[in-house]
């Protein structure tokens, strides 16, 4: 070996080297930016619990709990940031979400689980030539659009259809909710029952079972890890979507059961008051505290919406080996 | 292995439990009542995309795609929108396609794919898809404007007003590049799958480095992948809302951005803005249809070219198994 | 390939120019904005050297926005609050305040509603949710389904002490991201009220609003809003840090100009009066 080949070599070798450190710090990217996301957000609530000035207009507690805002007065959960007493009681905004992702999930689980099972389990390959594209196309559809089409069109016809008191409520955003997340369910469940082993379905139609029953009996209970991740992971986009809700809710932080009263929900009161507040008062700490409690609660979601379909897929490989 | 057996075993036994199978004709239901589901998303997608069709086509000529706005949005086009959108979405492809290619590498060729490290990776990534996009939206105010912008500002600018700490193309589309990471991440990793595992170990065997098999080997196999990633990002990005209104999207400019940290008008904000704050509603609609008109044609087409490659992708890796 | 990417990655960093460049920039009340962007297109028309960019947000984002030094104007339809003072002080941040144009708030009812009148005690009742009823105050016997401005708003403040007391809006009040979305609600919704600029009313129609129950009843329009009659007006106003010279100062005072004013009358807002407008021209 001569000079020159050693030489190039070493220069190819700290390539090498130089190569693979820096692929590696792009695939960092994805891990840093989690955490920086959590520490950045939490960062700015966190004066809610250590600045004293702050702790008086607002607390943990205060939050959580009824207050009496009023001497005199009963005591009462009210989201009224720019009050005299500002009033911060995140509970009605909990319940605005949880009503409106609740229906999202009422309109969407039936229609997403159902189209994957005929997909999956009745459909010929001409029709389900026509169901992925259509799936597809509704997950394209940007969410702007959605709560546009929702504003205009969809409140008008419900009220009109039931004769609601709110044009703008938690049924209305909730429907457009449902029809942003149908893509997400239905491709996770699809996905599922697919890939349930064809052994499996052919034991059992074996024993005499025909399509239904093989679907209801073996394909349905392998696959339903699958399903739950489906629907766990469309619950986790209900509650942090954002542009529907801010769009076609009426935003009012009503507590009530009512589902067709109007919602305000922890998504669109960011949306709707970030850009107005003093940066750095009490009213921008709680809405980056509830920033920090969506992304915790995705977070947890989407954690299990994966164990669910590690289990899964474990499940099934296990059984080629 | 015990553990996986015992569970297909598990999963078989559901099967013979239900043996007492009924007569065949008993699928019907079933399969009528998931057909229906079927059938109310197709309806659905058609509703949508025919009320946007209808009132939006008759608005799209060229004066609409080549003026701007005028007389408080009521008339003239949408041009800046137009504009600020594909800058935006230029600026985020070039920041997201490298870390989102780098890290697929990253993940299948330097790292076992049972190692701690990648999980902790790939748990990242799923998370990351999952973050409500108005947490992105928090956290480019509060990191990229406030903490780097600001920063950067102190470091350079200190007097003067601020240069780069306020809301600014660059920071939107950085925002969007972080939110769209994990679409180009595993749209890449479908891809290296699907190259044939010989070619990659024929390069080694001649002597070809990691950097060089990855250079000449994975990055152009793959390039059917990265493409799609990037349109499927790029449409993703174009549609979002929530992440841009804190980071940088205007409401009207008499101009169009030319500098990263200017601020940029964009399609999605241009209909929440429409939707909401125009003086006329009944007069700004024909214009409002429009744009989401244009916004869903601008969608549905890259979203129809990356399932077109995509599927391309997907009929090679079966010709390999 | 090669030279395209090298092409583009030119471009881009030749865009990436660092200076902070010439233009003005316009920012805060929604109800404004408006206003401030045909200002704008009409101030660009004589002046093809300027550059001059308009964004809403609010009130409030406009004013943060001049405290943190990130617009040249200021657009609020309320005086800056004390709080805001005192943290411009900090800031080093002198507010120069001018009023350029005047804005009645009207009371928008659905064009099918009986109801005509509306004084002060019943607007509030109405709006902190003692009264729920249309048949209260001379309706319907129907639930009266109430509307209003996010709490990031001028609109939102003024109306709240004006005809509120500072008390607080009622938890049923539906908030939304903008006046004309208010309008729009209220022009689809027979038993809608709703609040906001004069200037943004299509498809609706305005109450006549008295302070007093025996008062005058008034119907908003330029005329009673700039005589003063109707009782909910207010001056909206353009903030600069410190007294605005050069550029902004031209701009200003053409603001205030006839040319200017009748600008704003031609959109609906209310121009100041003659002595006002010269009162208020920087000098």
């Amino acid at each position: 070996m001569n000079m020159k080949e050693l030489k190039f070599k070493q220069k190819s070798r700290l390539w090498e080297f130089l190569g693979e450190k820096f692929i590696a710090v792009n695939a960092f990217v994805a891990l840093i930016a989690i955490i920086l996301i959590f520490i950045f957000i939490f960062k700015e609530a966190v004066p809610i619990f250590t600045d004293p000035e702050i702790r008086e207009e607002v607390t943990l507690g205060k939050m959580v709990f009824k207050q009496e805002f009023y001497e005199g007065r009963d005591a009462k959960w009210s989201w009224q940031p720019n009050s005299e007493v500002p009033k911060y009681s995140l509970f009605a905004l909990f319940i605005g979400t949880l009503k409106a992702a609740i229906i999202a999930m009422l309109f969407a689980i039936p229609l997403g689980i159902g189209a994957a099972i005929y997909s999956s389990e009745f459909a010929g390959k001409r029709m389900r030539e026509i169901i992925k594209p259509v799936i597809e196309l509704l997950a394209g559809i940007p969410s702007v659009v959605l709560g546009f089409f929702a504003l205009i069109v969809l409140a008008t016809f419900l009220q009109n259809l039931f004769g609601l008191t709110f044009r703008l409520n938690a049924l209305n955003a909730g429907i457009a909710l449902g029809i942003a997340i149908i893509p997400i369910i239905f491709t996770v469940a699809e996905d599922a029952m697919t890939s349930v082993p064809r052994s499996l379905r052919e034991a059992a139609t074996a024993l005499g079972a025909n399509q239904w029953q093989v679907s209801l009996t073996v394909v349905l209970p392998a696959a339903l890890p699958g399903l739950s991740a489906g629907v766990v992971l469309g619950f986790g986009r209900a509650i942090g979507e954002t542009m529907i809700v801010l769009l076609a809710s009426g935003n009012a932080a009503i507590i009530s059961a009512n589902f067709v009263d109007s919602v305000r929900t922890f998504s669109a009161t960011i949306a709707a008051e970030l850009a107005e507040v003093v940066f750095g008062s009490g009213h921008y700490s709680v809405l980056f505290f509830i920033g920090s409690l969506l992304f915790v609660f995705t977070f947890i979601i989407n954690f299990s919406g994966d164990m669910l379909l590690t289990r899964i897929k474990s499940r099934f490989q296990g059984k080629m080996n | 292995m015990t553990s996986t057996a015992s569970k297909i075993i598990d999963t078989g036994q559901i099967a013979t439990n239900g043996l007492d199978f009924k007569p065949k004709t008993q699928g019907n239901i079933p399969r009528g009542l998931t057909l229906l589901a079927v059938i109310i998303i197709i309806l659905i997608l058609a509703i949508i995309l025919g009320n946007i069709i209808y009132g939006g086509v008759g608005t799209i000529n060229w004066e609409f795609l080549s003026h701007p706005p005028e007389n408080g949005m009521e008339s003239g086009g949408i041009v800046p929108a137009i504009f600020g959108t594909v800058f935006l979405v230029i600026l985020m492809v070039i920041a997201v396609i490298p870390v989102g290619v780098f890290t697929a590498i990253y993940l299948h060729e330097y790292t076992s794919p049972v190692s701690r490290l990648t999980r902790l990776i790939r748990v990242a990534i799923n998370n990351l898809a999952g973050v409500p996009s108005i947490v992105f939206g928090l956290f480019g105010l509060g990191f990229f404007i406030a903490f780097i912008g600001g920063g950067l500002d102190s470091i350079f600018y200190n007097s003067e007003g601020p240069v780069w700490g306020q809301p600014a193309i660059i920071w939107a589309s950085l925002t969007l590049a972080l939110l769209t990471l994990p679409v180009v991440i595993i749209s890449t990793e479908e891809a290296i799958r699907t190259i044939p595992r010989e070619l990659i170990e024929a390069s080694y065997a001649l002597g070809g480095t990691k950097l060089q098999t990855i250079i000449r080997i994975i990055i152009p196999q793959a390039l059917p992948g990265i493409l799609t990633g990037s349109i499927l990002a790029v449409s993703r990005g174009a549609g979002e809302v929530a992440p841009i209104m804190f980071t940088g999207a205007a409401y009207y400019l008499p101009y169009l951005p030319s500098k990263l940290n200017d601020q940029f008008m964009e399609m999605g904000y241009h209909i929440f803005v429409m939707a909401t704050q125009s003086p006329d509603i009944e007069a700004t609609k024909p214009i409002l249809y429009g744009t989401v008109l244009v916004l869903l044609i601008l969608t549905f087409l890259l979203n129809f070219i990356a399932i077109y490659i995509r599927s391309g992708m997907r009929r090679r890796r079966a010709s390999l198994q | 390939m090669k030279n395209l990417l090298i092409t583009m990655m030119l471009i881009l960093f030749g865009a990436a120019n660092l200076m902070s460049g010439s233009a003005v920039t316009i920012k805060g009340s929604d109800t404004l904005v408006r206003l401030g962007q045909r200002w704008a297109e009409e101030y660009m028309k004589n002046n093809p050297e300027a550059v001059i960019q308009v964004s809403g947000g609010g009130s409030g984002t406009g004013i943060a926005a001049l405290l943190n030094g990130s617009t040249d104007v200021c657009e609020a339809s309320r005086d800056m609050k004390e709080k805001e003072y005192k943290l411009a002080e900090k800031k080093g941040i002198k507010p120069y305040r001018v009023s350029v144009a005047l804005d009645g708030i009207a009371v928008f009812l659905n064009e099918s509603n009986k109801v005509k009148n509306l004084n002060f005690a019943q607007l509030k009742g109405i709006y902190t949710g003692a009264i729920t009823n249309w048949k209260e105050v001379g309706g319907n016997d129907t639930r009266i389904i109430i509307y209003g401005r996010e709490n990031n708003s001028g609109t939102y403040s003024f109306f709240k002490k004006q005809v509120l007391n500072k008390e607080d809006y009622s938890d049923y009040t539906q908030t939304l991201p903008g006046t004309a979305a208010v309008v729009n609600a209220v022009s689809k919704d027979k038993n809608g009220i709703g609040y906001g600029g004069i200037a943004w009313a299509k498809g609706v129609k305005f109450a006549a609003v008295a302070k007093n129950e025996d008062g005058k009843y008034v119907i908003p329009s330029l005329e009673t809003v700039s005589n003063g009659s109707y009782p909910i007006s207010r001056d909206l106003y353009w903030f600069f840090n410190g007294k605005p010279e050069g550029e902004l100062k031209k701009l200003v005072n053409w603001v205030l100009s006839e040319e200017g004013q009748k600008v704003a009358e031609e959109i609906d807002y209310v121009p100041l009066s003659k002595e006002r407008a010269k009162a208020s021209l920087v000098k």
